[in-house]
């Protein structure tokens, strides 16, 4: 059951360049389990685009099923957006977003969504190099089915009816690393602070951005023993902060040399993030690994921008698309006529 | 011994091994016969293999211009040794048998009712070529040759469709046209030619053919250049026999028509996907964006296309799917024709779902209804599957010459745009406002506050709003079937033609025969075939499921229907029962599922066995195959 929010908005309420107020970039009302860490995930997400000032219309929403594929009705209600069948919103992301270069794409997935079922796409959309931020809120089992474990659930942790996961688990990040991804990161739904400019990052990224969100399931797997409840998340989290200053702003903060690094995207963005190590740097792949394990056999969740290749070019120009969105296109563009049929047919005789 | 005899009236098949370069020589042959303006058909019968394994090619050749599949061999040319103690055996009586005399023909292999030839093929090329390669490809081009002396085929014409092919590598036609002089100077110095059956190109009895310059090309290809004309720009597809050629050809077409002039960038995408879900999804993601996209795929991929079929319908979803019919799973049969996807592909995935499918019979018609899928697919916002198969897409086949009218505006259905949007005082996605089932997308993107919604499978309200109301499911679901009748009145009709006039019929019962496809061509010659012997038979030719209200009423209107097909189960027959209201002992099945295309003869032989038998074993007839 949903229903939508009052429209009423408050007067004072901040606008930003397109004269939108951050109620502007509402869903509906989210029906999940109050406390679960997906509806943070989602309220980030809406924050970053106020803040990135994107029109809300230009983003298109796609999910798989979950409970976390769900969140996408619960921000951005003036985006089209597209709950599809589960495990496959990656093949859905990719012939959209070949269909229309010009929009924003915003794919919302689980842990069972993208480590499980949708395995294969997932690793796929990472090889093409699809122009779009993919999030996975991670909880380490299947919130909607009620609880199993889910393939990112760590080896020991306890689930709700008191079992140990005996299976190793499926890093996604380590993962997106290994296969090409050319923005990885890891975040926290309990970390605001981090997460938002994450998101806003991720977008202004050309390319495949992904981020696996931490986003704990109070119902399911918040208690003594998992992993990735609230507590032992807050407990053993390494975040190293990221700023995001998008294109056309000034860097206002001062940063001190060694352990930040400064990055600037394609589209003039820059993103300031801390490292690991003083030695550790933002484009390689061999630092993310090395951080990730290091952190992974310590105990530790390590969050922040892990990798980041600012130069990367995506699916739209490997496939030599025209600029012009194919969606657009009409006879003229795309209709040989009468009369190459006719020298096609002569030259069957 | 009588000899068969018959101008431009024969059935020739070709016994090879794949992957030593038979299939140039022998598509060099039928070439030459349709350029000679004699009716030709050409059929690979191929396995799943790349070499060495048998591989066989039938060209049937029809005065009267009868393009499926007759039944028998006249003429048979072996170069396999390990089939031809089967092959000579399939020759009819009277009939003639060409084989590689460098080893002797067994003793037991040789037949009396027969005539026989050898020509020590291997032995002229190892004589005359030197390279190892050619010595066995030009053994195919040597048998050519000799089959011109003993046919009559016009050697001007056979020199010509080489210089065609080896355009550019011309150090390759002095040899192929030499191999050509061999073998006819063989047959001229050691046989009688021309044969009892020959090629004479003045005495043709098929003005229609003639008269459309028919053109000869295999339905992949004209699906492809379907996909062209009818705007797709985005194509997904994972590789399978026998449909991977749609997708090939698309390819090639795009390379050449759809780059952008002043930039040279592509208007078009084609993504070769990790599997069939993938391509689905593709598809979906695609048309959902509002672009015009698609896939082709056989069986195996239409089994795991299913899951996104079903969301299609239900989140009201164009998609375009062109599926080339093959024989049931895993490797093998599969590079056999069938018709056996009817069932799965109307009512692919869960749900109550119903698809539309569309049944081309011609090249021409592969092109024709796959720009068409396109327009329905956005007019009723939903999957339109086309029932190609194997015989079709894969085979050269005559046709009518591709036509296109310059006027044609691509039919993209009930879309709003920006202006539509600002003019709307209120919308709804899946508000029925016209009352044919059909109501008004909008495309991501399109206005800054309106028309955005959330797009899902079931669980929705007619205003696109999640919703698990009982009431709002059965509203949504019965408007789909309003929609689904819509869709009668906007799919190609079935065709009839006159009957054909029978001066003192046989039975008083009235006959009727439906088909569809692949099946259309060898039943009509059936039906020819049984109007001679006196029993007159009404056809209709199903061009497209939702069924046309005529079906229905030719069902009616006769005793007894034949409904022909090539699957086990008579698929279409269950279908017309279903969903037309048909009483299961009014629908009599005639059969072939054995991998290789029905023959008239297999049609008229269950149809005479049906007539003869009472009515209760009519139902249980077991097929035969050809
Ligand atoms: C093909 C298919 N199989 C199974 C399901 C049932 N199902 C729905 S959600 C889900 C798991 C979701 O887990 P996850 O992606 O981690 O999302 P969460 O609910 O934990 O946020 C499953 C198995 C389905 N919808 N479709
Ligand atoms: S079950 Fe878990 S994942 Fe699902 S809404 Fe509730 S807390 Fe969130
Ligand atoms: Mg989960």
């Amino acid at each position: 059951m949903s229903y939508y929010k009052p429209k009423f908005q408050h007067p004072k309420l901040p606008k930003n360049s397109l004269g939108y107020t951050v109620a502007d970039y509402d869903g509906s009302i989210s029906t999940l389990c109050a406390g679960c860490g997906h509806d943070s995930i989602s309220a980030a997400i809406r924050n970053a685009c106020f803040l990135s000032s994107i029109p809300p219309h230009r983003i298109a929403k796609l999910s798989g099923i979950g409970c976390s594929s769900k969140m996408p009705t619960y921000f951005l209600g003036r985006s089209h957006g597209f709950n599809s069948v589960h495990g496959r919103m990656p093949s859905v992301a990719t012939g959209a977003s070949v269909a229309n270069r010009d929009l924003i794409y915003l794919g919302v997935s689980g842990d069972g969504d993208t480590a499980s079922i949708g395995m294969g796409q997932f690793v796929h959309l990472i090889r093409r190099n699809v122009n779009m931020t993919y999030i996975v809120a991670n909880n380490g089992c299947y919130g909607l089915t009620k609880g199993q474990d889910s393939a990112t659930a760590d080896l020991g942790s306890v689930g709700k009816y008191g079992t140990q996961n005996p299976f190793e688990g499926i890093d996604l990040a380590s993962l997106a690393v290994l296969q090409g991804a050319s923005f990885v990161a890891r975040s926290f739904s309990g970390d605001k602070e981090q997460l938002e400019p994450l998101i806003r990052a991720a977008m202004a990224h050309r390319g495949f951005a992904f981020i696996d969100v931490v986003s704990p399931c109070v119902t399911f797997a918040n208690n003594v023993g998992s992993t990735k409840s609230y507590a032992a998340t807050r407990d053993n989290l390494e975040a190293m902060p990221v700023d995001f200053v998008p294109m056309r702003e000034e860097i206002r903060t001062q940063y001190k040399e060694g352990s930040s690094q400064t990055v600037t995207l394609h589209d003039g963005s820059i993103i300031h993030l801390h490292k690991a190590s003083k030695d550790h740097k933002a484009d390689s792949r061999e630092d993310a690994l090395m951080a990730l394990q290091a952190a992974d056999r310590t105990g530790k969740v390590l969050t922040g921008l892990l990798y980041l290749d600012p130069t990367s070019q995506d699916l739209n120009h490997t496939l030599e698309l025209a600029s012009q969105p194919l969606n657009s296109m009409g006879k003229d563009e795309l209709c040989p006529g009468s009369r190459v049929l006719k020298s096609i047919n002569e030259g069957l005789r | 011994m009588k000899q068969l005899e018959g101008v431009n009236d024969f059935v020739v098949k070709f016994a090879n091994v794949n992957g030593t370069g038979s299939a140039s020589a022998n598509h060099l042959f039928a070439k030459a016969i349709f350029r000679m303006g004699v009716p030709v058909s050409p059929r690979n019968i191929f396995p799943s293999n790349i070499q060495g394994l048998p591989t066989w090619y039938e060209v049937r050749v029809s005065a009267k211009g009868y393009l499926g599949r007759r039944g028998g061999v006249d003429l048979m040319l072996c170069v396999n040794p390990q089939t031809m103690e089967d092959d000579i055996a399939s020759v009819g009586p009277g009939g003639y048998f060409v084989y590689d005399s460098t080893r002797p023909l067994a003793p037991h292999l040789k037949r009396d009712d027969i005539s026989t030839f050898g020509i020590p093929l291997t032995e002229m090329c190892m004589r005359e070529f030197k390279v190892a390669r050619l010595q066995q490809l030009l053994k195919n081009v040597v048998y050519v040759g000799a089959l011109a002396a003993l046919l009559d085929i016009d050697f001007s014409i056979l020199k010509d469709l080489l210089s065609d092919q080896f355009k550019g590598k011309e150090k390759l036609i002095s040899p192929n046209v030499h191999a050509l002089e061999m073998g006819y100077q063989y047959a001229k110095e050691n046989f009688t030619c021309p044969l009892p059956i020959r090629l004479d190109p003045s005495v043709i009895d098929a003005p229609h053919i003639r008269e459309s310059q028919h053109i000869l090309m295999n339905g992949n290809t004209a699906a492809a250049l379907g996909a062209i004309y009818g705007g797709a720009t985005v194509a997904a597809w994972y590789p399978i026999t026998p449909s991977t050629s749609v997708v090939d050809a698309f390819s090639k077409y795009a390379e050449r028509m759809r780059i952008d002039a002043g930039t040279g960038k592509r208007n078009f995408a084609i993504l070769q996907a990790e599997d069939e879900l993938a391509a689905m999804g593709i598809v979906v993601g695609a048309s959902w964006n509002g672009a015009r996209a698609f896939t082709a795929t056989s069986g195996p991929g239409l089994s795991l296309m299913s899951e996104f079929l079903g969301l299609a319908y239900f989140a009201e979803v164009p998609v375009v799917l062109i599926d080339v019919q093959r024989s049931g799973p895993s490797t093998g049969m599969p590079t056999r024709s069938q018709q056996s996807d009817i069932l799965a592909a109307a009512y692919a995935s869960h749900g109550d779902t119903k698809h539309v499918l569309l049944f081309p019979a011609t090249p021409r018609e592969c092109f024709d209804m796959t720009v068409q899928a396109f327009d329905l697919a956005e007019q009723l916002q939903t999957p339109v599957i086309m029932m190609s198969d194997l015989d079709l897409g894969m085979n050269d086949w005559m046709s009518p010459p591709l036509e296109w009218d310059d006027d044609y505006e691509m039919n993209r259905g009930k879309v709003l745009d920006k202006n539509a949007l600002d003019e709307a005082e209120t919308w709804g996605r899946y508000v029925d406002v016209d009352g044919d089932g059909i109501c008004y997308r909008t495309l991501p993107g399109t206005h800054p506050d309106k028309g955005a919604f959330f797009t899902r499978g079931s669980s929705k309200n007619d205003m696109a709003v999640y919703s698990e109301k009982g009431d709002d499911y059965v509203e949504n679901v019965d408007r789909l079937l309003r929609k689904f009748e819509t869709a009668k009145s906007y799919v190609p009709v079935p065709k009839v033609h006159d009957p054909i006039p029978v001066k003192k019929p046989k039975t008083k019962q009235k006959l009727g025969a439906l088909f569809f496809g692949t099946s259309a061509s060898p039943s009509y010659e059936a039906v020819e075939i049984l109007a001679e012997e006196g029993y007159p038979i009404d056809v209709m030719r199903i061009r497209a499921f939702p069924f046309h209200e005529s079906l229905d009423a030719f069902v009616h209107e006769h005793d007894v229907v034949f409904v022909i097909e090539q699957n086990r189960d008579g698929q279409m027959r269950q279908l017309i029962m279903n969903e037309c209201h048909i009483a299961p002992d009014k629908l009599t099945s005639v059969l072939n599922y054995s991998g290789t295309p029905i023959t008239a003869r297999t049609i008229a032989r269950q149809i005479r066995r049906a007539l003869n038998a009472t009515s209760a074993d009519v139902v249980k007839l077991h097929p035969e195959t050809a």
